[in-house]
């Protein structure tokens, strides 16, 4: 949670086909990509910047789960337990009656289950303040950030941005707050694939 | 290498036009910012008339009890639960366009997803009304839920296909609306990011939940819409089943068939896109987003509409060959007598019934019609009349003539307040999508760049050049593109 101001130099790219190759050529350099901001899902940069795969839909299976056994048990409960009905000698346990709520308590768990999972996994909430590093990251253009530690010289990072194709650079310096995320942990070294 | 995926050229562009990602930003979020115009005033208003006279009618369903309705003793549903079933039918486009068109990977529902979404909440939302109203004591409504209470405890009946209902209901209302509210997120923080007043950027700040577009973030979000999607194929055929299951499982003759889950399902897509014809029809002119809802899009909701309708008239004709086939007097004479006999007294909604959803569709067959702006808004229209008569006559023509010959009840009309608790909904549906249309991106943003490169017009123009060039070198190209 130790929050502390943190300098990063900021690129702004407008295409995706000199981003590509900028991320790699960042990560080889071995500068600290601390993440791109796209205005929309562009596939494959997750694999380009070595993020992981996220988990979210096991989490999802998992809520799925807890939803099937909740509603079967609490049905099973109520009318063989607490309250049967004897409704014309037919079994009180009348599986295949409660099959239409077991499964929709599934789909109920499991969807605002992964949705809170999500809001929560990128600290995502009405009033969550975050630092913006481009007002155009949501509309045309792909910002990359990179973190300077003390190792860095912003000015080094800088001309390379220019190299590889950033048409807008500058250093900004951001509050890294619990809300701003580390992905050093998800990130894996650069290591030379096939592709992107 | 390209990055350009390649589509084949025989397809048409989803986005007409010379778009770049900005151009796309402009286009579709410069309407909210805008001041409302005098027809999007008028179009309100009249909304909210309609809604004043609404709750006013669902006032006197409460202080002087469902006798406000013409039901009676024999007719014990009618236009309620018709109007029911009618709302949750159109509500299923929405998350048809969504979910499984997501998972058939056809990229025209970019285009039309996000509109048909916020039609299906405000659809069920509508829906939901009915049978809260029709219990008459509503203030009794949370008897409903399942809880440790005080009466017994005696619990609802989980045996009962309206419970199911119940249960259905909600969920599908809950998950479409998690799944149009995540969606719409990255898009709303589009209109953060380019608000020029304070109040705005609050608003706007508050609605989009601080979303910057980290990758990572796409990443989970991308999983979550998958999963979402996954998870609402079944969920919105399950809705449509378990509304049928209402009838089906009872012992009425015209209600007690097998078939209707799959042929309440295939109605409910047909009426559903129907509406979201009617809507985006409108809303394509008058936001001037002709070059994203294109006639491309219409004709291929049209095409749905088409193998939908045809779905239900064979489904018709086979539940009529089995009323006969089945040796049931009094299934057959559901049928025969009720329905097809034009000169009964619910004849003629029968056969209207079979005219707009069976024979008028069919219109759908030439391709010159379904690229047709003003056949496709008028046939719209006729689906949509239709299938509230399809819900009209499986409730009415089944149940006004009753086992006992003494109690049949011959004529059941509507009184004004029965009609102005319809109206009523058709007012909370309009308000509630005016709203969204003047104050949310009534098109998924982000989602239409991330095919731009792939369909949109200039590029796919580009594409033909490259490929034109030198088609060997764009084979291999394509091939190495493919093996990465």
């Amino acid at each position: 949670m130790a929050g502390g101001i943190k300098k990063f130099v900021v690129g702004a790219f407008d295409d995706e086909k000199v981003l590509f190759p900028a991320v790699k050529n960042v990560r080889k350099a071995g500068y600290k990509i601390h993440d791109v901001y796209t205005p929309f899902p562009v596939h494959g940069l997750d694999h380009a910047m070595g993020l992981r795969e996220t988990s979210l839909h096991t989490a999802g299976f998992f809520y799925a789960i807890t939803g099937t056994c909740t509603a079967l048990g609490f049905m099973t409960w109520i009318f063989t337990k607490d309250w049967p009905i004897n409704v014309g000698g037919k079994p009180f346990f009348a599986l295949p009656a409660w099959i239409p709520i077991t499964f929709e308590l599934t789909v109920l768990f499991s969807a605002v289950g992964m949705v809170l999972t999500f809001c929560y996994l990128c600290q995502l909430a009405p009033f969550v303040k975050k630092h913006h590093f481009h007002p155009r990251a949501t509309d045309d253009l792909f910002i990359m950030a990179i973190e300077c530690t003390d190792k860095t010289n912003p000015a080094e990072v800088q001309s390379f941005l220019q190299n590889a194709g950033a048409m807008e650079i500058n250093v900004q310096e951001a509050e890294t707050g619990w809300w701003l995320g580390r992905y050093d942990r998800e990130q894996k070294l650069y290591k030379e694939e096939k592709g992107y | 290498m390209s990055l350009l995926k390649y589509e084949s050229q025989q397809r048409e562009p989803l986005v007409d036009g010379n778009k770049d990602y900005h151009q796309v930003t402009e286009d579709i979020i410069s309407p909210i910012e805008a001041k409302p115009t005098r027809l999007w005033y008028i179009g309100f208003w009249i909304s909210v008339a309609l809604l004043l006279f609404g709750v006013y009618s669902v006032y006197r369903d409460v202080a002087y009890g469902t006798g406000q309705w013409n039901l009676n003793k024999t007719i014990g549903w009618g236009w309620d639960i018709t109007n029911f079933v009618w709302w949750v039918g159109i509500g299923h486009a929405g998350t048809l366009i969504s979910a499984i068109l997501l998972l058939f990977r056809q990229g025209w529902r970019t285009g039309v997803n996000r509109a048909a979404e916020a039609m299906t909440i405000f659809a069920v939302m509508c829906a939901g009304q009915f049978p809260i109203w029709h219990m008459g004591r509503v203030w009794m409504a949370f008897f409903v839920m399942p809880y440790p209470n005080t009466r017994g405890p005696l619990w609802v009946n989980f045996n009962s296909p309206l419970l199911w209902d119940v249960f259905a209901i909600s969920t599908y209302f809950t998950v479409s609306l998690l799944f149009w509210y995540s969606g719409l997120i990255p898009d709303l923080a589009t209109v953060r990011d380019r608000a020029k007043t304070k109040f705005r950027k609050m608003m706007y700040g508050v609605a989009s939940f601080g979303w910057t577009g980290s990758t990572k973030h796409w990443q989970r979000h991308e999983s979550l819409s998958l999963v979402l999607a996954g998870l609402s194929t079944p969920l919105v055929l399950s809705v449509h089943t378990i509304v049928s299951f209402d009838f089906a499982t009872s012992v009425i003759p015209g209600w007690h068939t097998t078939i209707f889950p799959p042929y309440f399902v295939a109605g409910a897509i047909f009426s559903g896109f129907a509406m979201v014809q009617t809507l985006l029809i409108v809303v394509r002119k008058v936001m001037n987003l002709q070059d994203y809802i294109t006639i491309g899009h219409i004709e291929a909701m049209n095409k749905v509409i088409v193998l939908t309708g045809s779905i239900v008239g064979c489904a018709y004709l086979t539940e009529l060959f089995i009323a006969w086939y089945g040796q049931n007097p009094y299934e057959w004479y559901a049928f025969k007598e009720n329905r097809a006999n034009i000169f009964s007294p619910y004849g003629w909604s029968y056969w209207l019934m079979m005219f707009c959803n069976v024979v008028s569709p069919q219109l759908f067959w030439s391709r010159k019609l379904r690229r047709n702006i003003a056949v496709t808004f008028f046939m719209s229209i006729i689906v949509n009349i239709g299938m509230w008569y399809e819900r009209f006559v499986i409730i009415v023509t089944s149940i006004y003539r009753d086992f006992l010959p003494s109690s049949w009840s011959n004529y059941y009309s509507p009184t004004i307040w029965e009609i102005g608790f319809y109206l009523g909904t058709f007012g909370l549906f309009f308000t509630c999508f005016f709203l969204f249309a003047k104050y949310m991106p009534v098109i998924a943003v982000a989602e239409i760049k991330s095919i731009l490169k792939t369909s949109g017009e200039n590029y796919k123009m580009k594409m033909t050049d490259i490929e034109k060039a030198d088609p060997e070198k764009f084979y291999q190209d394509e091939v190495d593109h493919a093996h990465h």
